[in-house]
Parts: structure tokens; sequence; C-alpha cells
């Protein structure tokens, strides 16, 4: 296990430049991100908010001021000094507020701000940055004002009053309100990707989980099937995923497992038999002709042995890609009628009937392994038939570019469950592997070889009283 | 006919020799490489079997040696590898035939019959006539003791086929390749079968028996005393 993990990584991370960073890493990056740029948007719109309301404030409090100064002068409009009197009392009790009211002729009557404030918001309003209408924002030294001026007219005479507002409280309040705002968002944004940081983590158990029961696995251990009930949904469909790879592993595994002990089963028959024969035969003299015999006798089963030697070795070359068929063009008509012929003998003193119906356009193929692959299901069909039956071939152009020979006999039913082992090596749908006149089971193995190495496929389908094996050629 | 034959293995080499000795040929056994090329460019030869993988200098090399030197002796060459590469290889390096191991003696007697006929002009008689059984080639009729007998085609070629190689034993992958033209093995007795409906119409009703099993090895036609 460590040694495949080993062989696994360098390779992996080689190929994947991109996802070496964990998954919690990125995933906290970018909540981090998220997180950050909403915040800072949020702190933003606080500030741009906290701050507008200041404005409408002071506007509102300098248009108030504004309105009082009005009707103290429409009080005291006719008396020069009782107005004078009457504005140094106008507004009491506030601080950092100045006004400033001058005649239709400009000149002063009364200021209580140490400079020229008319002057002051009238250059701030037409060039400076006015919030409002009338409100203007000015900076006096160190101090920042708002300030607003408008022309009123009092019985008859126009006068312009110019108010303004020491705005520094509201400024510290801002500074000290931005500071204390950055502090939260920064601790909230912390706490927040800690806890994405966490979740994520967290959320991964499953995942570690899921390792652990991978590293279980081993190829003694196969039937290992992970439950896609124990971990999220998200994961349900890499665990099927995953227990489907491990079924298709399991089954070559096992056909593996069973291909060799098969091998050695199907080599021990006639290898016991020669040796016992032999054994016995040399136990004492014997005649001549019990020699001859046994020699015989050994030479069947060394036969059979080759054969099959032969057959696996074909097989094995196929499966390495060797097998690589001469393409003529056939007619597959001929090629049948062929085989038939060849089998007839064998048919009528079984009395079975050989029959071929239908045709098909040429394929281009190799004779001798298209006619190799025909006999073999042309005799297992012979073998399975009795007398008064028919073996039937079938040529035929499918819609779909193909051409199918089908190989149909009367035989008993292969079972569904039995119907795709029977491509399998050294497979037999009788257990009890009857060997009499049977091959060693490879026939439909070298079949599917063949075909497949035409890039074509082979089918079978069964019902009560008939099986038939189809090729499916490329045209 | 002198056969030289080149094959480390000791038992292969052994049985080798000593099956074709009793097939009527003079056999000359080399154990090597070396000792195999001094032999086949010192002695004449009729033809010369030879192992592809020697330990010391391998066949390919003594045959390539032997083209070299304008010796044109029949190569038949044998080997363990069934690929395609391999026999091609042979072939063009001057082989005339290969066999691949396992391979059956009688079809390895055959091959070196054939190669031995080769070069002689084939027979073109029209007639053969082995004991009381006359082919006649032309018309594809046969008669026994001056009965004419029914056959069918495939039934004339195999009676032909087996008549033609008198005394030759015939595997049933040769009957099935020169009369079927079923150029592999196939595990059907097909040929049994074949064989047994010629001897109903050929052997049955006549004496001697003509067409005899060779158990293990095939079939052959023939004048014999026993059995």
């Amino acid at each position: 296990m460590m040694n495949k993990t080993d062989l696994i990584d360098p390779s992996a991370k080689s190929a994947t430049k991109a996802s070496h960073f964990s998954l919690t890493a990125r995933v906290t990056l970018f909540v981090a991100l998220a997180i950050g740029i909403s915040l800072v948007l949020i702190v933003q719109l606080v500030q741009s908010a906290v701050h507008r309301h200041f404005v409408d404030q002071d506007a509102e409090e300098l248009q108030e001021m504004t309105t009082t100064i009005t009707l103290v002068l429409s009080e005291n409009v006719g008396e020069r000094n009782a107005l004078v009197e009457a504005l140094s009392r106008a507004i009491t009790g506030y601080q950092g507020v100045f006004f400033e009211v001058r005649a239709q002729d400009d000149a002063i009557i009364y200021s209580s701000f140490a400079g020229d404030l008319s002057a002051l918001v009238l250059a701030e309003g037409s060039g400076g940055h006015a919030h409002d209408a009338h409100v203007v924002t000015a900076e006096v030294g160190n101090t920042t004002f708002r300030a607003a001026s408008r022309v009123v007219t009092v019985a008859g005479q126009q006068f312009r009053i110019s108010t303004a507002l020491d705005t520094d409280f509201h400024l510290q309040f801002m500074s000290e309100f931005r500071s204390s705002l950055w502090l939260i968002m920064i601790l909230a944004g912390s706490g927040t990707i800690l806890a994405a940081w966490l979740a994520v983590r967290q959320g991964h158990a499953p995942v570690r989980h899921l390792s652990d029961s991978l590293r279980t696995v081993q190829a003694d251990r196969l039937s290992v099937r992970l439950d896609p009930n124990a971990v999220p949904m998200e994961l349900r469909d890499l665990v099927s995923s995953f227990n489907l790879m491990l079924g298709r592993l399991e089954e070559s595994f096992a056909r593996l497992t069973h291909f060799s002990a098969d091998i050695a089963h199907e080599l021990r028959t006639p290898l016991t038999n020669i040796i016992t024969q032999t054994q016995v035969g040399l136990s004492k003299a014997r005649s001549e002709n019990e020699y001859k015999e046994l020699l015989y006798s050994n030479l069947e089963e060394q036969e059979r042995l080759a054969k099959m030697v032969n057959d696996m070795l074909w097989l094995a070359k196929s499966d390495h890609g060797l097998l690589k068929p001469d393409r003529e063009s056939l007619d597959l008509a001929k090629e049948s009628q062929a085989i038939l012929d060849f089998f007839e003998l064998l048919a009528e003193e079984k009395g079975i009937v050989l029959s071929l119906e239908g045709s098909a356009s040429k394929v281009m193929g190799d004779r001798s392994l298209l006619r190799r692959a025909l006999s073999n299901l042309v005799s297992n069909a012979i073998r399975y038939s009795s007398a008064n039956q028919t073996v039937k071939v079938t040529l035929a152009n499918n819609k779909s570019s193909e051409i199918t020979l089908s190989v149909s006999n009367c035989g008993p039913q292969i079972l569904p469950e039995n119907q795709s082992k029977l491509f399998d090596r050294f497979y037999r749908v009788d257990p009890a592997r009857v060997r009499q006149s049977d091959g060693a089971g490879l026939g439909l193995a070298i079949v599917k070889s063949i075909v497949v190495a035409h890039g074509g496929r082979v089918t079978v389908s069964s019902n009560e009283s008939t099986t038939q094996f189809t090729l499916h050629l490329p045209q | 006919m002198r056969i030289l034959v080149v094959e480390d293995e000791v038992k292969t080499g052994d049985y080798l020799a000593q099956g074709l000795s009793e097939a009527g040929f003079a056999v000359e056994l080399a154990r090597n490489g070396l000792d195999g090329h001094h032999l086949a460019m010192t002695e004449p030869f009729d033809l010369i079997i030879l192992d592809v993988m020697l330990p010391d200098v391998d066949g390919w090399r003594i045959l390539q040696s032997l083209r070299g030197a304008q010796q044109q002796t029949p190569v038949l060459f044998l080997t363990a590898r069934d690929d395609i590469d391999d026999r091609v290889k042979g072939l063009e390096l001057g082989a005339d035939d290969y066999l691949t191991k396992p391979f059956a003696f009688a079809e390895l007697l055959a091959r070196v019959r054939t190669l031995l006929r080769r070069g002689a002009v084939p027979s073109q008689a029209d007639k053969i006539t082995i004991a009381d059984l006359v082919l006649d080639l032309l018309r594809r009729r046969a008669t026994r003791a001056g009965r004419k007998i029914s056959l069918s085609q495939k039934e004339f070629s195999l009676l032909e086929l087996l008549a033609r190689r008198q005394g030759e034993v015939l595997t049933r992958s040769i009957i099935a390749s020169h009369v079927w033209d079923m150029n592999f093995d196939s595990d059907t007795n097909v040929i049994d079968v074949a064989i047994r409906r010629l001897r109903g119409k050929i052997d049955d009703e006549f004496t001697p028996k003509l067409i005899h099993t060779v158990r293990g090895m095939g079939y052959t036609l023939d004048i014999e005393d026993d059995e």
C-alpha cells in the first residue's frame, strides 16, 4: 500500500500544479476575499451615510438660524441700534455658531464671525463642494465650518444673512467612529474567516473518513463496499462510482484468478493421465501391444495439451494486440457455405440439418480468422443439437452499417446470468465439464478475440428453444 | 536422401533423428550451431532441418551464411515462437518452410517429403493405381476391383489426396487444409467422419484394406500386410 501511494504521489503533484493548494486553503482564501470586499463596502456605506446625516443636520440648523435672524430683523428693522442689540442676543447658548448680516449696500450690520463670512460662502459656493444648494464647507485655519448664505427681504429692504457652524466636533466624532468601525469589521472578518476555515475542515472530515475506508481495500479484500448513505450528499456520487469501480475490479480479478485456476485444472487433468498411465504401464513387464496402447493413449493426452497451449498462446497474442487480421474483401455467404460444407458430413451423421439464409454485403476481413470463428460457432451448435434439429446460419445487413452473421441451434436455454461468461476462457455452461469431444473451453473466447480484432462484437441470445450467437461486423 | 538436423534440445534431436531414420532417410545430427554450420558447408545434404534457437550461433545466422555461400540446400526451420515476424524473417533469409513447436511428427514428415519432392516434376499421370483401386483423375472417378464407386466431390478429393501421398501419414489438419481449405486446428471430428464414410465405400467390401488409421497422428492410404 505504501509503495503504491509513493508511486502515485509525485506524478499527481507534477501533473496538477493548479490544484496543489489544499481545498481548505482555497475555500478559506475565497471566503476571506468575499468577506473582505463586502466588509469594506459596508464600512464605506456606513461612513457616507453618517456623513450625509451630519450634513443634513447642519443644513437644517443653519436654516433654523437664518429663520431666527430673519425674525429678529423683521421685529427691529427700523431701529439700527436696537437691531444690532437684538441680533447680538438673537442666538445665544450655542457654541461654535456664527452669523453675519449685511445690508443692501453690503455694509456689515452685525457679525459674530472673525472674517468675511459672506465672501467665504460665496467663494466656496461658486466653485467649492456645495453639499446643498446653499450649504458649503469651508476651512479657515484649523477649523472646518459648514456655512450658508441667503438674501432675505424684510419690509422692502434686502439683507444678506450668512451663517456658519464649527464642525470640528463632528469630524472628531467621525474619526473615532471610523476607527471603531474598522476595528469591529476586522474582528468580524477574522472571526468569519476562522469560522469558514473550521467549517471547511470539518466539512472535509467525511472525505478523510472515506480515504481511511479506501485504504482498507486490498487485492484480497475487493469485496469491500462503501455505504453511500454514510457520507454527505455531495460525496454520494463519488462513493457510488467508486463502488462500481470496485465491482468491476473485483470481477476482473476474480476472472483472472479463475483463469489461472482453470489453466492449472485443465493442464493437470491430462498430465495426471499421462503420469498415472505411464507409471502403471511401467510397473510390470507388458506385451508390445500394451506398450503401444499406452503410448497412443499418452499421445492423445499430449496432443490435447499441445492444442490447449497453442490456443492459449493465440489468445495471449490477441490480448496483446498482436492479432493483425488481413483485410480482404470477403463474401460471407461464400465463406459460410464453405464452413457448412466442411461440417456437412458430421451434421448428416448426427441427423442435423444445416441451412444458410439471407445475404449480406461484403466485409473486409481475414478469411482464415473469420472461418475459424465461424467454424467454432457451427461446431458448438452441432455439438448441442440433437437429431432432426436445424443449425441455421443467417446473414443480414443491419441498418446501422453493420453486418450480422448469426448461428442458431435448438438446444437447452443458456441462463442470462451465464451468457456473459460464455466468452470467458475455460468457461463451460455445464459445471460438470463434460470432456468427451469437447475442446478445452477456449472456442468462444477465440471467437470473441477474432471478432474484436475485426472491430466487431459478438452477442448471444437464448430462450427455451433456441440459442443464437451473432457476430456483428463493421461494413 | 540425406538430412541434416541441427537441434540443441537433446530429446528433440534424438527423436527427430530416430523418426527420420525410420522413415528411410539418412540423418546426420548436429547438437550445436557451429557443428551444424560446419557439416552443412562441408557435406552434401538434400535437406537441412534447422532449429532457430540455438545456444551458440542462432539458426538465422547459419541460414544467412549458407545462402551467402550460394548453398541452396532446402532448409526447413523449427521455431518455438509463433510470431509472424519470425516466419517472415526465416522465409526472407531463404528458408523453404517452417514448423512451429510443438508439431506433429507426421506433419514434419509430410513437409520434409514435400520439400524433397520440390524441384522434381510433379507426376502428370491422369491415373493412380493402388492395388485394385484405380483413380481416374481427369474424370474424377474411382473404381475398385473393376466396380465403379460413387463418391461426392469432397470424397474424391480426399481419396485423391491420400492416394497421391500413398504411404504418408496425413494429419487431420493437413487433410482439412487440402480438402476443405480450413487452415486452422479445429476440434471437430469432421475428418474422422469423412474418412469413415470413405472407408465404407472403398474398403468395407474389399480386401486388402487400404485406408489405415495411425492412432494419435492421422490417416494413411497404403497396401499393408498386417492390421
